[in-house]
């Protein structure tokens, strides 16, 4: 995929291969994808993953973004409709959650 | 005399009193708490509502499991000071210990979900991962008329996350059995994006869904309960009716994790990966379902951890290296009606793949295939749970490193 003049590595689910490639640009880009305009609210979401991801290398949970991050589930439903977590992964540039076992 | 304190007398605590009773210098006292005088075997609860199994397979005393050079206290527990080394008791005594074991498991927590404990609940509502839920729902199931049953994970992760499946495949059998299945729909909702947490394994399991026709919602996060409606809701607001729903709640480690302050979001300590050391300090070990690793949470995987830890826990008396290392081995029978049943092998980086087991080519056992010897080896792992791996003895030809001898991986996969 091009984005802004650069080549973006996806997989066959659409999330990137390689997060190196990922700036503010693709997030939009990939956004844009899942019919979501960012806002200040998105990106506090998409921050918090990453600060979490930094720490535990994988992608929080729902109950982790409540209880952990202080974003409720309402309001993740409301940002990033249908499946928040696998469409919020998938914007902030990461692997696609991996389902607990 | 130095003090090994084990928290917990379930299937991880007592396999841990009984190798460590048996191994550990005399020098070392051991002492095990637990607030109830039962042990459970859970696995046997999924029979429960179809009357394969009845209390009695299900319940024995304590005692009867644990070795006599372990000192057996019944207490609550109130929380662990690790700076101070202790653990508080319910009403105020404490325990000292040099070397700390949790095994306090996880339990169902359906408070968690808005309704689920509402006037349903115990009436058309029930859990089959508790002695006292497996039972209302036996009775339940015994009234069934026909109507829509549904079965709802409430989010992962879940202990023995087949379970739910097997419910499924269980359900369908006995209801055509009872000639109920034409006027029974069943509908498997879940939070996940497909049968099951793997993808080989997943797909296979779906196929199965779909030939006994069992219809899947998936995706399906729930938020709430509408107990008038007798209606299930996600937070992205679908909708399902049940006449009986038949929930598997929210899993959470046990409080006192919480009020230790050494839990994450679901009450599971950290633990690391390879040498069952808590992160919060080197002297605390952690197996079984308390822990938050990516494996599943299954009497299998309690006993495979048991021999790594005792290992590992043996040279730290000694102040050795702890050389064993835990890769995350779970091995699962998943019943699906009309005696047969299939078996799933894997561990942290091998997800379950077609194959045989333990034996390449011979089995007896097949991999992700529906054989009728799988379900007996299900129904004989009661046997195996209450006469050996209880009492810590390794299981034969089952190593807790999980083999690839056997198993037929797909080269993307591997």
């Amino acid at each position: 995929m091009e984005i802004t003049g650069t080549t973006v590595d996806l997989n066959e689910e659409g999330f990137l291969t390689d997060r190196s490639q990922w700036n503010r640009d693709v997030a939009a880009e990939l956004a844009k994808e899942e019919g979501i305009e960012l806002t200040d609210e998105h990106w506090k979401v998409l921050e918090f993953i990453e600060s979490d991801y930094a720490e535990k290398n994988a992608v929080p949970g729902m109950r982790r973004m409540n209880k952990v991050g202080g974003i409720p589930t309402k309001d993740l439903y409301r940002l990033f409709p249908n499946g928040p977590i696998k469409k919020a992964a998938r914007i902030g540039g990461f692997p696609k959650p991996a389902s607990c076992v | 005399m130095k003090k090994v304190l084990i928290l917990g007398a379930g299937t991880a605590g007592t396999i841990m009193a009984n190798t460590l009773s048996r191994k550990a210098g005399k020098d070392w006292a051991i002492t095990i708490i637990d607030q109830a005088e039962e042990h459970y075997y859970q696995p046997g609860f999924l029979f429960m509502p179809f009357g394969v199994y009845t209390e009695k397979d299900v319940v024995k005393p304590r005692k009867k499991f644990l070795p006599s050079r372990a000192v057996y206290r019944q207490a609550k527990l109130d929380r662990i000071i690790p700076e101070e080394n202790k653990v508080l008791l319910e009403g105020g005594e404490e325990e000292a210990y040099d070397i700390l074991i949790i095994g306090t498991g996880c339990d169902i927590a359906p408070d968690e979900v808005e309704g689920l404990t509402g006037s349903d609940w115990g009436t058309r509502s029930h859990d089959f991962y508790t002695f006292e839920g497996a039972r209302r729902l036996a009775a339940a199931m015994k009234d069934w008329q026909g109507g829509r049953l549904v079965i709802n994970i409430a989010e992962m992760p879940i202990k023995c996350p087949v379970a739910p499946l097997e419910f499924a495949f269980l359900a369908d059998w006995h209801l055509t059995q009872r000639g109920l299945r034409d006027k029974t729909e069943i509908v498997y909702v879940t939070p996940l994006s497909g049968a099951f947490t793997k993808p080989i394994a997943s797909a296979i399991l779906s196929h199965l869904l779909e030939e006994k026709n069992i219809k899947v919602e998936q995706d399906f996060a729930i938020g709430s309960v509408d107990n008038e409606g007798h209606k299930i809701v996600s937070w992205d607001e679908r909708e399902i009716g049940y006449d009986l729903l038949v929930s598997v709640p929210t899993n959470m480690g046990n409080p006192l994790i919480d009020r230790s302050g050494m839990g994450d979001e679901l009450n599971f300590v950290p633990t690391n990966r390879d040498t069952l050391q808590a992160k919060a300090a080197e002297n605390i070990f952690v197996l079984g379902d308390a822990t938050d690793l990516p494996t599943s949470k299954a009497g299998s995987v309690a006993h495979f951890q048991a021999e790594v830890l005792t290992a590992n826990i043996l040279s730290y008396m000694k102040g050795e290296e702890m050389e064993e290392r835990f890769d995350g081995h779970a091995n699962c029978f998943i019943e699906s009606g009309y005696g047969k049943g299939f078996l799933l092998d894997f561990n942290y980086e091998q997800e379950p793949v077609p194959g045989h087991f333990p034996f390449p080519h011979v089995g007896p056992f097949g991999l992700l295939s529906e054989t009728r010897i799988n379900h007996l080896g299900k129904l004989a792992f009661k046997y195996v749970y209450w006469h050996m791996l209880l009492k810590g003895y390794p299981i034969p030809f089952v190593d807790h490193r999980m083999s690839y001898l056997g198993k037929k991986v797909p080269k993307a996969s591997a």
